[in-house]
């Protein structure tokens, strides 16, 4: 495509109260081309895209679209302007069903302000056939995968006629196979000329969809550059200012005798007959597509939903697992994929999140001990490279790369026999990632066992000893190291081979 | 930096601000109103409703609410004044009154603990019974001649008067509870987030009992002050007062959405607006008007409080420039 520039920044500047988050930011969007932006957490990046779509002020320099300068106060004049933004939180009404969600602020009504319901109806039914997602428009979106939501917000957007799209971590929750969907979609917008600026963390996928490829750093733009003209190792190393010898931390452990075992577990429709074992010292990943019970199992063996059946043991003895303060009792914790609904108590400091499973080591004798648990909870945050103003700050304010590291704290504290991460660096940046897959090292290091559930196949191949995969519900097949790869991964998840090729 | 620090200092204590200047104005519309005397009675008015405040704070903080307090208070109230003139037993009427506030919290508790009721339906239902039995016991009379049990309530030790003590020792638990144990962590957890308080090991169910059984003591002690300073015992008495209470609760900075609050906020919540009210009575407002004022003065005061924590605290908080020096 051309050289014609749809979208173009000049000298943006944004202050928050004590930070510069964007600092004289050019950058420009050609038509009909995909534009990734890369950086880590905090960087910038998102700033920028509520700048322009008129959810943050900037302080100085200008928006011009089609060299036009444009002044965006709204949400709702960005929309006017062609601007269609997928964020990275969904924003969905659960309660609410999949046609008046799709609609939601913009139903189509006559000059009497009734809404033309038939019309919704129609526009609904066709996109969903388009999309072949299984719904019907009266289902309430809370009975839909966070995928298919995921998939849906998307459609939404882009729905639209927007001529500029930006899409924030629009991959962070939906399958291999939606993906393919997604990158079909956008190849047939970029084919109709409109701007895609696209925000991933994924190095593959920003190789793979983008034209050209900026990067961000601590509220500036580093470089930008053809897609063409660099690699992920070029990429890295600029939004990181330094190169990253190994992306994997993984180191040779003598794997020991089993720690963790698990046996005939089954929960009524969700999983059955699923055996594993994790050895001290092992990193053990499972793999599979999303809905495939993964989550589910850990969910059980945890003590956050109930078992129907199958023994647990760990160090060889039986344990009952009813809640979530058994499983942590016999040293069995896990960090959850849903760091929002399941992780933090986001209007709290972050040190009260930290101690939160350990409060005993901090109120005892009848009072409490703030100082000790300054301390304790400062060693950790030290340890884990937390960055935090102070330990009084509120957790919802740090970035997800910090909250995680904030809530691997609380479970470090207790000092796990078995650590159990589910999904633990999904949408944090590079620099997070590594320092989890650091303390994951470490604790199998200690003798401990881990467990990990991911759907990044780099990441389950670069840090575990063993992979299960699971397939509909039960385990589908167990790889050991040297047998790993992603097409013998995808194989066993997607529990047939002739699908296997279009996949990969 | 330094008017950042400033501006914490002020968001931090932006209510307390508040009560200052209403106590600047008060002052200078009325030389009386830092008279000992005025205080004590500002203080004795509003030491009822502000026990009943710290029992609303412990329970919106952990996701809850009681909307029974001030019908719990009545029931209880009669009962105690009703034990008291068949046994002379002042011991034995507190007891009473504690009791039967406590058990009625215990049923709340476990309508919304065990089986899920939210706690407004739950003790807007209890509201209505225990009214309605205040009522039913009494048979709609008043218990006059009360004797002694009306010095719980007028009375003095030394210069404080016994209301007040009870407000002060409640206002030191409270503060304790919240500060300096694990159960008073575990209810800013529960109400902040119940799914990752579950996930974090906190028994939440066990922390809910907890949290209506604090609230049932506080009841129950404001029923016995309630009865025995209007020297008497109202099966109709304490009409609304759960809405005293929370307004309290909420106007000292405790969110409606569970997780924040304090015992320092709810106190200071409840000078705002006994201060109002005393103030407005010296200047002889009319008590419609004072009503009307009242309601424009609290929304006034919340949305100060709100614009002043929002205007700090940016939700967007990006890393610092020199990250590595973060670290230390």
């Amino acid at each position: 495509m051309g050289d014609e520039i749809k979208l173009r920044v000049s000298k943006i500047e944004k202050s928050f109260p004590g930070v510069k988050a964007l600092d004289k930011i050019d950058f420009s969007v050609r038509k009909g081309t995909v534009h990734a932006l890369c950086g880590e957490n905090g960087a910038g990046k998102s700033t920028l895209m509520k700048i322009i779509n008129g959810i943050y002020k900037p302080d100085a320099g200008e928006i011009f679209i089609d060299e036009e300068p444009v002044k965006i106060k709204d949400p709702i004049k960005a929309r006017s302007l062609g601007i269609a933004m997928i964020a990275q939180e969904l924003n969905y009404v659960p309660e609410m069903s999949v046609e008046e969600n799709i609609f939601l602020g913009r139903l189509p009504a006559d000059k009497f302000g009734r809404v033309k319901w038939g019309e919704v109806r129609s526009r609904t039914l066709q996109l969903l056939q388009d999309e072949h997602l299984p719904y019907k428009p009266t289902d309430k979106l809370k009975m839909l995968t966070t995928s298919d939501i995921q998939m849906l917000e998307i459609m939404k957007a882009i729905s639209n006629d927007a001529s500029i799209i930006v899409m924030d971590e629009p991959t962070s929750s939906i399958t291999q196979k939606e993906v393919e969907l997604l990158f079909k979609k956008i190849d047939i917008l970029r084919a109709k000329g409109c701007a895609i600026v696209y925000i991933s963390h994924k190095m593959d996928e920003v190789f793979r969809i983008a034209d050209d490829i900026t990067v961000f750093r601590d509220g500036t733009v580093v470089k930008s550059m053809r897609a063409a003209d660099t690699n992920i190792d070029e990429v890295i190393a600029l939004m990181v200012g330094r190169r990253m010898e190994n992306v994997y931390p993984k180191e040779d452990i003598e794997i020991g005798e089993p720690l963790l075992e698990v046996e005939n577990l089954r929960s009524g429709q969700l999983f059955e007959n699923v055996n594993f074992h994790v050895n001290k010292g092992e990193i053990v990943g499972f793999a599979g597509l999303v809905g495939a019970g993964r989550t589910e199992v850990m969910r059980c063996l945890f003590g956050l939903d109930p078992i129907d059946g199958g023994t647990v043991k760990v160090h060889g003895e039986e344990i009952k697992v009813k809640c979530a303060s058994d499983s942590i009792k016999h040293g069995m914790v896990m960090l959850s994929e849903d760091r929002r609904r399941y992780g933090i108590i986001p209007m709290r400091s972050v040190r009260e999140n930290a101690s939160l499973s350990s409060l005993e080591k901090f109120f005892y004798g009848g009072t409490a001990h703030p100082k000790k648990e300054a301390e304790v909870v400062g060693m950790y945050f030290d340890k884990m490279s937390v960055k935090t103003p102070t330990q009084e700050t509120a957790i919802q304010s740090l970035s997800g790369g910090n909250q995680q590291k904030v809530l691997l704290a609380k479970w470090m504290m207790r000092d796990p026999e078995v650590l159990i991460l589910d999904e633990p660096t999904r949408g944090i940046d590079v620099g997070a990632k590594f320092e989890i897959y650091k303390l994951m090292t470490e604790v199998a290091q200690a003798g401990k066992a881990v467990v990990m559930v991911s759907s990044e196949l780099p990441e389950l191949i670069g840090m575990c000893d063993r992979i299960y995969v699971m397939c509909e519900g039960h385990i589908a097949g167990e790889l050991q190291k040297d047998e790993f790869s992603q097409e013998a991964i995808m194989m066993y998840a997607t529990g047939t081979h002739s699908i296997i090729k279009e996949e990969i | 930096m330094k008017s950042g620090k400033v501006g914490q200092v002020m968001s931090k204590y932006s209510i307390f601000f508040v009560l200052l200047v209403m106590i600047l104005i008060s002052m200078l519309l009325n030389e009386n109103f830092l008279s000992t005397r005025n205080i004590t009675n500002i203080a004795v008015q509003l030491s009822v409703a502000t026990i009943l405040a710290y029992g609303e704070m412990v329970l919106i903080v952990s996701g809850l609410l009681d909307l029974s307090s001030g019908a719990v208070l009545a029931l209880a109230g009669v009962l105690s004044v009703s034990a008291y003139k068949s046994t002379g037993n002042l011991a034995l009427a507190v007891a009473v009154s504690i009791g039967v506030a406590v058990a009625f919290n215990m049923i709340n508790a476990l309508f919304v603990a065990n089986f899920a009721m939210p706690a407004f339906i739950v003790t807007l239902a209890t509201q209505m019974a225990a009214r309605g039995l205040a009522l039913l016991y009494t048979k709609g009379q008043n218990i006059l001649q009360i004797g002694d049990y009306a010095k719980l309530g007028q009375g003095s030790i030394g210069p404080i008067p016994i209301p007040v003590i009870f407000m002060i020792a409640a206002t030191i638990v409270i503060w304790y509870i919240m500060n300096h144990t694990k159960l008073g962590r575990s209810f800013y957890a529960i109400g902040g987030n119940e799914e990752a308080s579950i996930a974090s090991g906190i028994n939440v169910a066990k922390s809910k009992y907890k949290a209506f059984l604090i609230n049932g003591v506080l009841v129950g002690i404001a029923g016995v002050l309630f009865m025995a300073r209007v020297n008497a015992g109202l099966p109709n008495g304490a009409l609304g007062y759960e809405m005293e209470g929370l307004t309290a609760a909420i106007v000292g900075g405790t969110s409606f959405s569970g997780g924040v609050g304090t015992t320092s906020g709810t106190l200071i919540g409840s000078f705002i607006i006994g201060c109002l009210n005393n103030i407005m009575n010296l200047q002889g407002v009319d008590a419609y008007v004072q009503q009307v004022v009242k309601g424009g003065i609290i929304v006034a005061a919340v949305l100060y409080d709100i614009r002043f924590k929002n205007k700090k605290a940016p939700k967007v908080i990006l890393q610092k420039k020199d990250a590595p020096s973060a670290k230390a």
